[in-house]
């Protein structure tokens, strides 16, 4: 079992004001294994939660931590924080011109495991985890995310999750723009990858509707950059009906 | 891709010039309908309204229009707002386009020759201009100052001739340099051109590609970082033959090479491939002329470049005439830049004239993307490192063109280069 735990954590970015605090103190115990939902207003700093992890350069940790079964994320660069275990699908993918989803798909699979993988499995593998995820055969020879539809990049950010099995995966709501049916699809490929690899999983949303189909075991509701409330799955339905009101209007 | 660095100029580029300024997706194909409802206003209209009026009575802004000449005096002195020299810095041409070009001419050597001929003759001979005539003033400059000609000929009926042939420049004495290729009927082989050291080179190259014959040339410039080079490739295209042109330009400070193919007889055709990489301070210039004026032949053209560095300047214009009597035409272009840090410009021009209706196919395509901070993070946060990704990008890119190359020893010279330029970023 492993454990990522994210303590005390503050962010802040540079602006064009001078450095802007978005994340507040935020304090997260994941296991392997669990599911964690994250909900919370438009702007509450979700994204730079999910963005921090992975270590994008544009955020700055001011103070707290990062870590994986104790070592520190925060001191790994952005491409060994994938290579630890970590996955983060993208709220929104970015087109990488130049570089076929083929070639992208096996160099990071080599990457991420240290070893290239059998070309033969490897060509299998993938071909079964497209199929499952509804995704055509020709988007293999198309560059990375270039021109794909926003349900389809979304797509291909869990075919990835199949194939690299990260330990810990955080969703940055891939719910978002997904028609009914991408939306069950995508929703098995995760709980496929959560049963085969004991992955834990941080799930962004901003709807209940994909909580039926990838279960919560916790519910975090996100406000000014702080987890303002922690709860079961229930949490989430009364969430829907109540929206934040009761979180913004508390005065400070 | 995300950011757009092409600078496509409208006001030239008629059928090229995309609805939204500065950037093409895809190329339209027209339709021999569609074509036929374009054709007039591009031909006749077009070509009156948009003379400069600079050169006497020279309609510079259609290609069926522009001067041709052996005689540099025919030329008028450049000034650099030609429609042909605007984004060509004149003042880093080493006095090519005006100056006596009387230094020490690279020297040629030949490798690989099997069956092929090389000759060293006077100016005067027969089968000098036998396929080209000059189409700016440098080269008519190059075309008076040039000392003697190497004539190399590939025999009839000859099959797997693969020769190189390499000028080594020594001296930046501003010089000419003239060739011709002959590909006489129904022979198959493949030219290499290579270019290295140093020189200030006005050049010419014809390529005559008789009847069923199959040429390929890949001209590379791999010149040192000093050199400047005006290189003009004349080629002429006899019925049923088949050129297969490959530049390759990575150095030198300015390199400015116009590839010009006129078919000339039914059943031809032409592909012409490109691959350029500059780097800071760099102007690398390709400008590319297709003219069809015979029925029932095939172009196309592809050119792909990446840039990186302070002052890296790239101009790719693609110049594609079908002629009213080349009914039954098929034709693409497409240019394609990978801008790779900030600072670099690349301007991208396809300029494609249609006068005829009934042809098979034409289009064009431009499109310039940015390799940025975001891109890296994608790939980086899949697991793979910095190197790693920066060159997963541009070979890439680039792969698509080196390996129409087909020749092994190139292929590996090219990667080695590329490999080069990217720890130059890398750093
Ligand atoms: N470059 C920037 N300049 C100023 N503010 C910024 C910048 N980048 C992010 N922010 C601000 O940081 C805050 C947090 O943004 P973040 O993307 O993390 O929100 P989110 O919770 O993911 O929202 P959403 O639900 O809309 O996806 C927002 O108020 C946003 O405007
Ligand atoms: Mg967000």
């Amino acid at each position: 079992m492993s454990t990522l735990e994210i303590k005390d954590l503050h962010v802040s970015i540079e602006t064009e004001q001078g450095n802007k605090e978005i994340l507040k103190g935020v304090s997260l115990v994941i296991k392997t294994g669990e599911t964690h939902a994250i909900m919370g207003p438009n702007g509450s700093g979700k994204s730079t939660l999910a963005s921090t992890i992975a270590g994008h350069p544009r955020y700055t940790v001011t103070s707290g931590s990062i870590t994986l079964d104790g070592a520190d994320v925060l001191e790994m660069s952005v491409d060994e924080r994938a290579r630890a275990g970590m996955f983060l699908a993208m709220q929104y993918p970015v087109e990488v011109p130049g570089v076929s989803m083929t070639n992208f798909l096996r160099t990071a699979k080599t990457a991420i495991d240290g070893v290239a993988p059998k070309l033969r499995t490897w060509t299998k593998d993938v071909k079964t985890a497209m199929e499952a995820l509804k995704i055509d055969a020709e988007f293999a020879s198309r560059n990375v995310n270039e021109g794909f539809s926003g349900g389809e990049k979304k797509r291909v950010e869990i075919l990835q999750l199949e194939l690299f099995k990260p330990k810990f995966a955080i969703l940055d709501e891939t719910d978002s723009g997904l028609d009914v049916d991408a939306l069950k699809v995508v929703s098995e490929g995760v709980n496929r990858a959560q049963e085969q690899n004991e992955m834990g999983t941080l799930l962004i949303t901003h709807y209940t509707r994909i909580l039926r189909y990838i279960k919560p075991d916790f519910v975090h509701v996100f406000v000014d950059g702080k987890i303002a409330e922690q709860g079961g799955a229930e949490l989430a339905d009364r969430l829907e009906e109540e929206g934040y009101d009761r979180f913004l209007n508390v005065p400070a | 891709m995300t950011d757009t660095a092409t600078h496509l100029t409208g006001e030239k580029a008629r059928i090229g010039a995309p609805s939204i300024s500065g950037f093409t997706e895809e190329g339209e194909n027209l339709s021999p309908l569609n074509a036929a409802e374009v054709s007039s206003p591009i031909g006749g209209d077009a070509v009156k309204a948009h003379s400069h009026g600079g050169g006497a009575g020279i309609p510079d802004s259609s290609r069926a229009g522009r001067k041709t000449s052996y005689n540099v005096e025919d030329f008028p002195v450049l000034t650099g707002r030609e429609e042909d020299f605007r984004f060509t810095p004149l003042k880093r041409m080493g006095g090519l386009h005006k100056n006596e070009l009387t230094g020490v001419a690279p020297a040629l050597t030949v490798e690989g020759a099997n069956v092929s001929t090389l000759e060293t003759v006077a100016m005067t001979d027969a089968r000098v201009g036998s396929a080209g005539i000059p189409e700016d003033r440098i080269s008519a400059n190059a075309w008076k100052h040039a000392a003697e000609a190497k004539i190399v000929t590939i025999p009839a009926n000859s099959t797997g001739e693969q020769v190189t042939l390499t000028y080594t420049g020594t001296s930046l004495e501003a010089a000419a340099s003239h060739m011709v290729v002959i590909a006489e009927a129904n022979s198959e082989s493949v030219v290499v051109i290579d270019h290295v050291g140093s020189a200030v080179l006005a050049q010419n190259i014809e390529f005559d590609i008789r009847q069923g014959a199959k040429l390929t040339v890949i001209s590379l410039q791999a010149w040192a970082e000093e050199a400047i080079h005006a290189s003009s490739h004349l080629a002429k295209v006899g019925k049923d033959a088949h050129l297969k042109h490959i530049a390759v330009t990575y150095g030198g400070n300015l390199v400015r090479m116009t590839p010009s193919a006129h078919f000339d007889g039914e059943g031809g055709e032409v592909e012409l491939f490109g691959l350029y990489f500059a780097d800071a301070g760099q102007h690398l210039e390709h400008r590319l002329f297709v003219d069809h004026a015979t029925e029932n032949c095939k172009s196309n053209v592809l050119y792909k470049g990446a840039l990186q560095g302070k002052d890296a300047h790239t101009v790719w214009v693609g110049d594609v005439l079908i002629r009213k009597e080349a009914k039954g035409t098929n034709s693409y272009e497409a240019n394609r830049n990978l801008v790779l840090t900030e600072g670099a410009r690349a301007d991208s021009v396809p300029n494609l004239e249609i006068e005829t209706g009934l042809i098979d196919g034409a289009g064009h395509a431009s499109t310039t993307g940015r390799f940025d901070d975001e891109h890296l993070f994608y790939l980086m946060s899949r697991g793979i490192d910095e190197k790693t990704a920066r060159r997963l990008v541009v070979r890439g890119f680039l792969n698509e063109i080196v390996q129409q190359i087909r020749v092994p020893e190139i292929e590996e010279r090219l990667a080695e280069t590329i490999e080069r330029e990217l720890a130059a970023t890398d750093s």
